[in-house]
């Protein structure tokens, strides 16, 4: 085990993983230092807290269950919420499927707890299919344990110094600006442009759902969006056919 | 809410994240995606950021920022500005907090 575990660290694509995520780390990090102050200033025990960040492991649920749970609300309300914040992750577990399905249960369901939001956007921009041969999964793992770190870190940090730690000047914002640029860089082509244009549309527009199903609402109305683009029936040819007029470029890649 | 409370119900949420994130990792059979499902999930990734993002960059407390006296009105551009000039997302996270820290601190927005 510890050696196979010293050829994973040594593996060069550990590195590249790791590397990666190191550029969005900064905003990981500022994001975990406020979910950690919230969970203390939401009457959490320190102890509990410190079980939170470890066994939750997912930001967005834990920022959206952290007021209710303050607010004293029944634990069936903020479930509801947390599934629907982590609706997303179905979906991207689906296309995760054929990159992990060559490991046993035991360990695919250990690579899947990984999968947080920036591990998927990350690896799915560098790697279009399965392969066996160029070190994909050194890769992910390299890529997760740079976002652990980076998230575990503050997380404990804020829980600890919650009482000291000033978040009134805007910390949390850091990870906003991280995902902002993370998803600028993710903008290949005009169609996959204009979906985000679409998600980011209907996610406001449908703001008032309950449970944040806004996110649920804007993923649906993208990928649907997208594949009216991609399928090339009459619509998605005039809408591609106007969003080309401006600049004209090669076909729909990504 | 109980310390015994709060157990149950991060336990819970440990479950949710487990069984969300592996979603379509537990089973062994053989799993039919249909094509257009796939072609479908490359717009997935972006469109779950822009979900998460956006709302953020434009609303408080569920309505459109009505005024101009918001820090993010002027830190996001700075960001963007950042990002297509250099592509990169540590300067874009630096620059925009650099607006953004200023506005808040001295004027309050």
């Amino acid at each position: 085990m510890s050696s196979s575990l010293r050829a994973l660290v040594r593996h060069p694509q550990f590195a590249t993983g790791a590397r990666e995520m190191s550029g969005v780390s900064l905003g990981i990090a500022a994001w975990g230092l406020v979910t950690g102050v919230a969970m203390v200033k939401a009457g959490l025990s320190i102890p509990l807290s410190l079980l939170m960040t470890f066994a939750v492991f997912a930001g967005s649920a834990q920022l959206a269950a952290i007021p209710l749970m303050g607010a004293g609300s029944p634990a069936w309300v903020i479930w509801a919420t947390a599934l629907c914040v982590n609706l997303r992750f179905v979906i991207f577990s689906a296309h995760w499927r054929p990159f992990f399905m060559r490991f046993p249960r035991g360990q695919r369901m250990l690579l899947g707890y990984l999968t947080a939001d920036l591990n998927y956007v990350l690896f799915m921009k560098k790697f279009k299919e399965p392969r066996d041969d160029e070190g994909q999964i050194e890769y992910f793992l390299g890529s997760s344990f740079m976002s652990w770190v980076a998230w575990q870190v503050p997380s404990v940090l804020g829980i600890v110094l919650a009482d000291v730690v000033p978040t009134h000047w805007g910390l949390g914002f850091a990870g906003v600006l991280a995902l902002l640029g993370l998803g600028y860089s993710l903008l290949s082509d005009k169609a996959t442009s204009f979906a985000a244009v679409v998600a980011g549309a209907a996610a406001v527009a449908a703001f008032a759902l309950p449970y944040r199903l806004n996110i649920v609402v804007a993923i649906a109305a993208a990928v649907c969006v997208g594949l009216m683009i991609d399928g090339g029936g009459d619509a998605g040819r005039r809408v591609l056919a106007s969003l080309m007029r401006s600049k004209p470029r090669d076909g729909v890649t990504g | 809410m109980s310390n015994l409370e709060a157990l149950i119900v991060i336990i819970g949420l440990t479950a949710i994240t487990v069984v969300t994130r592996c979603f379509f990792l537990i089973s062994e059979r053989e799993l039919r995606v249909p094509g257009w499902v796939q072609r479908g999930l490359r717009y997935a990734p972006l469109a779950a950021l822009a979900a998460v993002v956006v709302p953020e960059l434009l609303m408080s407390q569920g309505q459109l920022i009505s005024t101009w006296q918001d820090a993010r009105l002027y830190a996001v551009p700075a960001a963007t500005a950042y990002f297509f000039w250099r592509r990169g997302i540590l300067g874009t996270i630096v620059v925009g907090m650099a607006v953004l820290v200023p506005l808040k601190l001295l004027l309050g927005w």
